[in-house]
């Protein structure tokens, strides 16, 4: 059991990882991934959700008759984010401005919806919290890397604390801009796919058909 | 598929539970059992967390003023530097401060649903597109040492392109040049739109002239960066790149709250004051 819960937290982390394997929740990861303190208040604010909506739907699996079970579980994961975007309202007002509409879009984030229809739906509630812990995680350390190297390159700061000196208050830094706008979180998302299937061939796809050499025709 | 959390059979509840899952009765008793239990939990999340969210947003506005007026001095708080604002109340239809209502309660957006405090404004006459104006709205001046305005700080809103946006104008003490703008609540596209928090572009606001030689508000966004060199470049600010829909909503509500219907017939009357 301790390694089969080991696996389930582990593995989707870098062997199955739900960003950059299943590519899913790809939106949120370039909105939020501007500074380190809103990303990981998304990456929190997820895997809580994520946990709690498996946790929940497990333990009424049993019982959900098929025919409505898309709408309990949205039902379900929409009544959680309410939850947590009130409660980030209430004790983190800053961040929950900054991170505005995302919090309230964790009800698409296809992550939540595909673990409890690929896992909670099947699996006791234990291994379902854990499923929900590593998918969490596993949105977490892509989303705090992208954000790591989007702050420190873009804004010399982590946390908002300034690490490299910018030109503009008289040091050597120029940021770039660009990793300020949400295209550069693609480049990154992408470079860091490319580093994992290197590092790991097994993710590598294999390609859906073969480029045929072109025929010599007889008639020239 | 066993069921192990299922207790032994007594009751109508476990009756239900006991129906096959598809069956229509019990296909309605959950939606039902979890609708309602989703529902309670988040009404009383909303209703229980609703007072320390209503501080956190009073503390918010209250530090957007003290943002936008400029008033904090290093090491003072915001409380302490909110004491150098003095908040009136005016009727926006003559400019005459009034006690009808308590400023530090007082909340624009409920104050625009009220039909015993607001009046409607017909399509045409409402360019930031609100619907409703307050009869009075808070305003809050700065003054220098020798008693003359030195900063006016007016409350403005208006819709943008998802949301209505809710924001501090602050004016200099002449009455005509920007000092600030400052936006503290909307839900416009956060990069895009959303863009209007970015302190290079709020920059851009400082040092513009709001009204033409004739008194009216002639504030303009253009597309791409103002020349200083061109005609009416101090009237012009660069609209939003990708937001045009909610720089335009920007440009509409700043005129629509300096005009006639605004804050007109007040500044008209501090301009009257100083003589």
């Amino acid at each position: 059991m301790a390694s089969a819960t080991k696996e389930l937290v582990s593995k989707p982390i870098a062997d199955n990882n739900p960003i950059i394997l299943q590519v899913l929740g790809i939106c949120s990861a370039l909105a939020v991934t501007t500074k380190m303190s809103t990303a990981l208040t998304m990456a929190i604010a997820l895997t809580a959700v994520l946990c709690a909506s498996n946790v929940l739907i497990s333990l009424i699996r049993n019982h959900i008759p098929s025919s409505i079970r898309i709408i309990i579980q949205i039902t379900i994961i929409a009544s959680l984010v309410i939850l947590v975007d009130q409660l980030l309202k209430a004790f983190a007002f800053g961040l929950s401005k900054e991170l505005s509409v995302f919090v309230g879009l964790i009800i698409t984030n296809c992550i939540v919806l595909g673990r409890a229809e690929a896992f909670a739906l099947k699996n006791p509630p234990l291994p379902s919290f854990w499923d929900g812990l590593g998918n969490g995680l596993g949105y977490s350390v892509i989303l705090l890397v992208v954000g790591f190297i989007r702050e420190l390159f873009g804004s010399g700061s982590l946390f908002g604390v300034q690490i490299l000196t910018l030109a503009k208050d008289g040091g050597w830094y120029v940021p770039n801009g660009m990793l300020l706008l949400p295209p550069s979180a693609f480049f990154i998302i992408g470079l860091i796919i490319w580093g994992v299937r290197a590092w790991k061939p097994a993710q590598v796809e294999k390609p859906d058909f073969k480029i045929q050499t072109a025929q010599q025709s007889e008639v020239s | 598929m066993s069921a192990p959390e299922q207790k032994s059979a007594s009751g109508p509840l476990a009756s239900i539970l006991a129906l096959p899952n598809d069956s229509p009765k019990k296909t309605i008793f959950m939606a039902l059992a979890v609708c309602l239990s989703c529902s309670v939990v988040v009404a009383s999340a909303a209703v229980g967390l609703r007072p320390i969210q209503i501080a956190n947003q009073e503390a918010d506005r209250i530090r957007n003023i003290v943002e936008v007026a400029g008033v904090q001095r290093p090491g003072q708080t915001v409380i302490e530097a909110f004491q150098s604002v003095e908040t009136l109340m005016i009727r926006l239809a003559d400019g005459t401060e009034s006690d009808a209502h308590d400023p530090s309660g007082f909340s624009i957006e409920a104050a625009s649903k009220d039909p015993s405090m607001s009046r409607a404004l017909p399509r045409p006459q409402d360019p930031a597109n609100i619907k409703r104006l307050p009869d009075f709205m808070p305003v809050y001046k700065v003054r220098s040492d020798d008693g003359q305005i030195q900063t006016l700080i007016l409350p403005v809103h208006g819709a943008g392109l998802w949301s209505t946006l809710y924001g501090f104008l602050a004016l200099e003490g002449d009455l005509r040049t920007i000092q600030g703008l400052k936006f503290y609540q909307h839900a416009e596209t956060p990069g895009l739109g959303g863009e209007v928090d970015n302190p290079n572009w709020r920059s851009l606001w400082q040092g513009k002239v709001a009204f033409n030689e004739a008194g009216e508000p002639v504030i303009e966004l253009i597309k791409g960066t103002v020349d200083a060199n061109t005609p009416n470049a101090e009237h012009r600010i660069d609209g939003l790149a990708g937001a045009t829909l909610t720089a335009r909503g920007v440009e509409n509500l700043i005129n629509f709250w300096l005009g006639e219907s605004g804050y007109g017939p007040f500044l008209a009357r501090l301009r009257n004051e100083r003589g």
